[in-house]
């Protein structure tokens, strides 16, 4: 028979431990996944641009293409339907390594512009939802009051917001960074308040039973209690919330008529219909946020072992 | 905090005690006309079926639950007061260690919610850890111990601050009946040790009169005493006592007060 507290020390861990336990043997099938969806990618790209190939011959009149050589224009076409693997690498080689990181033509900088603002805007989206979470788990009449407006909140599409943010806050003369790392935090509170209400409120009755036998006031309960039964829960949605930090700094650099940034090289390669630098734009945007929620498992994975996790 | 007085003190003293509890299936009567003074020093069992009002009981003194009739004091004051004080300490029928914290710092956490300096806390917890026989588990995590040990470090989180009073709510009903008898043996050497006054819910006969110098009777539906005996048992009780007469006389006079509670049900 297990005991209540024997459980919970058990879903605790099991919480805890997902990012622990180091997958072994695990890379072989991951690398034929990759390969695999390669291979898709080159077939498609072949067909996709094949029917643009033969167009584009007939308009410059060259007759006599053969197979191979067809395959191989498509391969490397300027301005491919669908651009191959080899070619999205090769520009974002080109625009990373072989650019000065100042240089506007590398995408580190539009990189690090991207993700200053996100970084801004998670932290203050963060602080915001883990503030608005305890808040709501101390009221009563909070928790009926605000709660359906922050789930309104999240119904409204962010890119119907994006340019009214940056509107309104340009008129008021803010510009630059802040209006984006506004959307960022608009995204990333979201999570992290339905996370941390539900993590503040997971305590059992035993404990909190326990500390009343104490009679510990409430910021005890809170700080020895509440924050950490709720870190699991943090940790979860941050991954969350970064990620959609990111599609904020992003989406807030689409009205914004900067030029700086991914999203502005986003926009700017589909103005010209510069397929490849938008889809190199897209991998660094995938980079980044996989090593943004890289970053926010290993902050778990450091505090679960300071937390006396399994290993 | 606790007034001081001679060894015939009331801890516990309730009177006409009544406790319903108001469902959406009408009312359950938890508690009825409970009558009971728990005097300093004392090693109190209460035991009964299931939904005989045992555990509501302890909660009641432990301001856990409010009495919805007659009347009880705690250390001379109201069950609030004595919380607000701080004068006992409560095992729960699980350990409720938290996960999160060292065995030594489980046992700290009373400490550092009631305000004890550093060099006192240590002091404590290395001592409260030493009468539960934990020396050398500081470090270990809850989910590193057994089960009996997690109870003990619950049992050290419970007196490594100064409270008189022990309420123990089924704290080995869990756990086997070897380390019960264990966990049983090592709480009568506390209980001298500390001479704590100890309220101590269980479900089972042997431990109710192998453990208490008086045991409560309790009967189910509605939750009341029905018999109170005062245990005729040495202070000093090995283990094999409990296979001598004067010891198997107060287990069938327990059982008798139990059967008497049943022939209400049916």
């Amino acid at each position: 028979m297990t005991t209540a507290s024997e459980s919970l020390c058990m879903s605790f861990a099991r919480l805890t431990m997902r990012n622990v336990v180091k997958p072994t043997g695990s890379l072989v099938p991951i690398l034929i996944v990759v390969a695999a969806l390669i291979v898709v990618w080159y077939v498609a790209a072949v067909l996709m641009n094949w029917q643009g190939m033969s167009d584009f011959y007939q308009r410059t009149d060259v007759t006599g293409v053969s197979f191979n050589q067809q395959l191989n224009d498509v391969l490397n076409a300027e301005k491919p339907l669908l651009p191959a693997p080899h070619q999205i690498v090769g520009e974002f080689w080109k625009t990373t390594v072989e650019q000065a990181v100042t240089s506007k033509r590398s995408l580190v900088y539009h990189g690090w512009i991207t993700l200053s603002a996100t970084l801004l805007g998670f932290a203050m989206g963060t602080v915001f939802g883990i503030g608005l979470a305890a808040f709501i788990v101390h009221n009563q009449a909070m928790d009926r009051s605000l709660m359906p407006w922050i789930i309104a909140s999240q119904t409204i599409p962010i890119l119907a917001i994006a340019p009214m943010v940056i509107v309104v806050l340009n008129a008021v003369g803010i510009s630059g960074l802040i209006p984006k790392a506004l959307i960022s935090t608009y995204l990333s509170f979201f999570p992290v308040v339905v996370g941390m209400v539900k993590g503040f409120r997971s305590p059992e009755s035993i404990q909190l039973d326990l500390m009343r036998t104490y009679n510990a006031a409430r910021f005890q309960v809170f700080t020895k209690l509440r924050w950490p039964i709720a870190l699991p829960y943090l940790f979860t949605s941050m991954k969350v919330g970064v990620a959609a930090s990111l599609v904020g700094a992003i989406v807030g650099e689409l009205p914004a008529g900067t030029s700086n940034g991914i999203g502005a090289r986003l926009l700017a390669g589909s103005y010209y219909g510069q397929t490849i630098q938008i889809w190199s734009a897209l991998l660094a945007a995938a980079l980044l946020a996989g090593a943004l929620i890289a970053l926010v498992g290993l902050a778990e994975r450091l505090t679960n072992q300071r937390l006396g996790a399994r290993a | 905090m606790t007034t001081d007085g001679g060894k015939s003190q009331s801890v516990v003293e309730a009177k006409g005690l009544g406790l319903t509890f108001k469902t959406a299936d009408g009312d359950v009567v938890a508690l009825s006309d409970v009558n009971l003074e728990i005097k300093r020093g004392e090693f109190v069992s209460f035991i009964g079926p299931s939904g005989c009002g045992k555990t509501t009981f302890l909660r009641v003194i432990a301001d856990l639950e409010q009495p919805t009739s007659g009347s009880i004091t705690v250390n001379g004051t109201s069950p609030a007061d004595a919380r607000l004080n701080r004068s006992y300490g409560y095992v729960f029928q699980a350990p409720a260690l938290f996960p999160w914290r060292s065995i030594e710092n489980n046992v700290a956490l009373p400490l550092e919610i009631m305000g004890y300096g550093d060099a006192d806390r240590r002091a404590r917890i290395k001592k409260a850890l030493e009468l539960v026989n934990l020396e050398g588990f500081e470090k270990k995590f809850p989910w590193q111990l057994s089960g009996g040990m997690q109870q003990r470090a619950s049992i050290a989180r419970a007196l490594a601050f100064d409270a008189d009073l022990l309420l123990m709510d089924e704290p080995f009903g869990a756990l086997d009946e070897i380390v019960r008898d264990h966990l049983n043996s090592e709480l009568l050497k506390l209980w001298a040790a500390t001479q704590k006054t100890i309220a101590f819910v269980t479900h089972s006969i042997p431990e109710a009169v192998y453990l208490s110098t008086k045991i409560v009777v309790m009967s189910p539906r509605p939750g009341r005493v029905t018999d109170i005996i005062e245990s005729t048992l040495p202070a000093e009780r090995p283990l094999e006592i409990r296979e001598t007469p004067e010891f198997l006389a107060i287990a069938h006079r327990v059982r008798d007060g139990l059967r008497a509670g049943h022939s209400y049900e049916e």
